[in-house]
């Protein structure tokens, strides 16, 4: 019957060319929009870090003596903070970071000298955040303490330096310092780079750049310090620092900690030695409020920094008023044609077909409908995704149709188009044959 | 025309008219605020910079080579620029840190007492020297520009409150809104004060991002050199009309001095590729809303199109007999046109209320500001010419039905 039915709908399509048209077309630009937005949103709001994200919590405590407990604490820490948390070594694993840039080169490649984002960090790093080898591997914990000149870069870089070869063992020449290169990443890409997202609430919406790629160089963190040393830009200060770009002593905050915690009852734990450090600190006299201090799990934080650009969003609620649109335009189109077959369709009950065969006939046109429009969706949606990626935005690289996106996009065509027809498919099966067959 | 039978007319016909009314709400509330948003956009992009943009190009320049001393960079920077003022096609050049526009910079909160843990204010800091004012090309009302002698240097690790520094009128209002800024102190997060000596009328902050909007035009000029082993930008303002012959000459100038920099091209450029670049985003927001709003109208007048077409096959009969009875093609066409007008003013009502929730939505969730009624207007105004505009061809379809029709089959 399906196939009768598919046949049916095949001939009242093509009677039709340019309402048939009209209604594919309605279809594949709206299910176009909607997917193009939808896919951005989905490559933006996922998880960076699926199957870890859950053990990783960033603290914070409030270092700032002009402030008070009623106001969430800087989005960064203070460099004594974050080293004493970060020494206490409370968590399973943690890693201070601090970002900044620098120019280097590598004697040996013959190439200029680049400027290069340089992440400074300490060894769980890698382990923690579960980042991928091409080559050698991360360096280990007493290289932290012993201020070891090695560094891991990223494939990209090594792409442009050394040509993508395993360049293990090679020097990289870090402003005035050489550091040895330990190991190489494959390529690696979280979405966002939430390890450096901090300040969303202060971007109203404008957060794209929470989406960039990792830095180029990873450095072992007092490592960098050192190399780079007059070069660290804070987040913020409370006092102009005496010595800009050396921020260890600074009234400044500029460092982060990332913990990982594995457990209810460990988080809880470091939750309490958080506050505890930060009424310590109180009483030492260094902090003058204590009860700020906070611990958000990755996601949370992510939540709180609203990572995903309003624009992005708002394209998106735009997007589907615009599909809702379109599903109104197809209604009165399908409307309209069902009914112009009142005649036919008065034939068919005359001889027999139910109400329900009806019904079913006109919703296999419009389903049929639908697949078209989802075909002319899909190519839109790819347009769409081109155009994105031509986009001045940091994520712009990333945007591309996975599967379940294609898929997607497949079944909501069908399923809008089934939707509108709902309405005309029902009036279309309540027409009385014997009124149809007089006017014949 | 009789309204009546128009109506009676609609109601048997009851689910496309809704239909139709309901798409021709949801796009005018789009499509209003879709031009709000354009409109705020725009306006956000062709804000003014106060300098003299047309002239304007900025290098950057970064030292390369050996490591040099910060004395050693400030006389370079020293000679770069008397290097660049002596070319003919140039007016003026200065070194600074910045430039309008940048995308982010230096800012730095302002107080007005040395004790002050609450600042007044914040304000970009652009550095540079007695000729900074004369390359950005910006308007001085009152006071005095820097003297040679006030300009010294700023180095790696090194923190220098300047004794005197021009600020923008803007800034000047914030910190003394009595208007007495000229001759008073400020405090730029530091016990050490600051005496304003000039004011210019108007100088756009390094980054003009949302979260900057309060702090807009806030801007102030320190008498510093930035002799930081990083690099630094200047400023070049060329005659008028020799803009691109400077450009190629002024990095020939600097290479001839010393060759041991790297120019960054994606940093600075003409002043039209920094605003370009700067308003890129607000640019494309803008663009995809018109195109969404194009879109949209087209779709909704094909619905239109669509379902008239539809009505007209409909009633070939009833128009024949109207047509038997009397009635001219005019009256046909007529008819058609009113009954548009009936369904997209019903639309168009529901569509403003909609416009209206759906701004307010916008204003809560995303901190816009609320719809002028002037778009409103706009809207409604577009979209019944639209629906006339749609109705036009399958009026005039049904216009010509002769009235033979009337005698077939009845």
């Amino acid at each position: 019957m399906f196939g009768y039915y598919l046949d049916l709908a095949l001939r009242s399509l093509k009677r039709n060319r340019a309402l048939t048209a009209l209604m594919v077309l309605a279809i594949a630009v709206g299910i176009g929009a909607s997917m193009t937005t939808l896919t951005v949103m989905h490559l933006l709001s996922g998880d960076p870090l699926p199957g870890r994200s859950q053990r990783l919590f960033y603290p914070l405590v409030d270092p700032d003596p002009t402030r008070k407990d009623d106001r969430e604490p800087y989005d960064v820490m203070d460099y004594r903070s974050a080293v004493d948390l970060w020494s206490a070594h409370r968590a399973d694993r943690q890693a201070l970071i601090v970002q900044s840039d620098l120019k280097s080169s590598a004697p040996s490649s013959g190439l200029p000298a680049v400027k290069l984002t340089m992440l400074s960090t300490t060894a769980d790093f890698f382990p923690m955040f579960g980042v991928p080898f091409q080559y050698g591997g991360p360096w280990r914990a007493k290289d932290d303490a012993a201020r070891a000149r090695v560094a891991v870069i990223s494939s990209d870089l090594n792409d442009k330096l050394f040509g993508g070869a395993d360049s293990v063992g090679r020097v990289l020449r870090l402003r005035d310092s050489d550091v040895r290169i330990v190991g190489v990443l494959k390529p690696w890409r979280p979405s966002p780079l939430f390890y450096d997202v901090a300040g969303g609430r202060f971007s109203n919406g404008q957060t794209a750049d929470f989406y960039g790629k990792p830095e180029d160089v990873i450095t072992p963190f007092f490592t960098g310090l050192d190399i780079n040393d007059g070069h660290f830009q804070q987040f913020t200060c409370w006092h102009i620092p005496d010595t800009p770009g050396h921020l260890q002593n600074a009234p400044c905050v500029w460092v982060r900690l990332w913990v990982e915690l594995d457990g209810a009852g460990k988080v809880a734990a470091y939750r309490r030695f958080v506050a505890d450090y930060a009424a310590q600190q109180m009483a030492l006299g260094r902090f003058s409020h204590a009860g700020n201090a906070r611990l958000r799990s990755l996601m949370e934080w992510l939540d709180y920094n609203g990572v995903v650009p309003s624009d992005v969003r708002l394209q998106t609620w735009l997007a589907f008023a615009f599909l809702i649109i379109c599903l109104f335009n197809t209604v009165g189109l399908l409307l309209a044609k069902f009914m112009r077959r009142s005649g036919e369709i008065g034939v068919r009950r005359a001889l027999g077909a139910t109400r329900g065969a009806v019904f079913a006939q006109c919703l296999v046109e419009a389903g049929l409908i639908g697949l078209l429009g989802g075909i002319g969706g899909w190519l839109l949606t790819l347009a769409g995704l081109w155009l994105v990626r031509r986009q001045p935005a940091a994520y712009a690289d990333m945007m591309h149709l996975d599967l379940p996106m294609f898929l997607l996009t497949f079944v909501a065509a069908v399923a809008t188009s089934v939707l509108a027809g709902l309405l005309p498919a029902a009036r279309a099966s309540r027409l009385a044959p014997a009124l149809q067959l007089k006017t014949l | 025309m009789q309204i009546k039978p128009i109506l009676a007319a609609l109601r048997r016909h009851k689910a496309g008219t809704v239909l139709i009314v309901l798409q021709i709400a949801l796009t005018l509330a789009i499509v209003c605020n879709a031009l709000f948003i354009i409109q705020q956009r725009l306006a956000h992009l062709s804000e003014p910079t106060g300098i003299d943009e047309a002239n304007l190009f900025v290098l950057s320049n970064q030292w390369a080579g050996e490591p040099m001393s910060k004395a050693q960079i400030d006389a370079q920077i020293r000679a770069d620029v008397a290097a660049l003022r002596q070319l003919p096609s140039v007016l003026d050049a200065a070194p600074s840190n910045a430039y309008p526009l940048r995308g982010g910079g230096w800012d730095t909160f302002i107080g007005l007492t040395p004790e002050q843990v609450q600042p007044t204010s914040d304000a970009a800091v652009y550095l540079g020297d007695e000729h900074l004012l004369d390359a950005l090309g910006v308007k001085l009302i009152a006071g005095r520009n820097f003297r040679a002698d006030e300009v010294g240097s700023v180095g790696l690790r090194e923190n220098v409150i300047p004794p005197v520094v021009i600020v923008t009128r803007e800034l000047a209002h914030r910190l003394y809104p009595d208007g007495s800024a000229l001759g008073k102190p400020l405090y730029a997060m530091s016990a050490t004060p600051s005496t304003i000596i000039g004011i210019v009328e108007r100088l756009q902050t390094q980054s003009v991002d949302a979260w900057q909007q309060a702090y807009a035009y806030q801007a102030m000029l320190w008498p510093l050199r930035g002799a930081w082993s990083s690099g630094l930008y200047y400023i070049v303002r060329a005659r008028p009309g020799q803009r691109d012959a400077a450009m190629r000459e002024a990095p020939k100038a600097l290479y001839a001095q010393n060759r041991q920099r790297i120019f960054d091209a994606g940093d600075g450029g003409s002043f039209a590729q920094i605003r370009a670049r700067a308003y890129e985003r607000d640019r494309g927001m803008a663009i995809l809303m018109g195109v969404i709003s194009a879109v949209l109208l087209a779709i909704t007048a094909a619905g239109i199109v669509g379902l008239t077409s539809f009505w007209v096959g409909q009633r070939r009969k009833q128009i024949g007999v109207r047509r038997a009875l009397g009635a001219r093609q005019r009256d046909i066409l007529g008819y058609f046109l009113t009954e548009n007008l009936l369904i997209t003013g019903g639309g168009v009502l529901l569509g403003l209320l909609l416009a209206v929730g759906m701004n307010l939505w916008l204003v809560v969730r995303f901190s816009m500001q609320p719809i002028s009624p002037a778009y409103l207007g706009i809207g409604v105004l577009l979209l019944l010419l639209l629906g006339q505009g749609a109705v036009l061809a399958p009026a005039l379809k049904a216009a010509r039905v002769p009235p033979v029709e009337a005698t077939r089959s009845v």
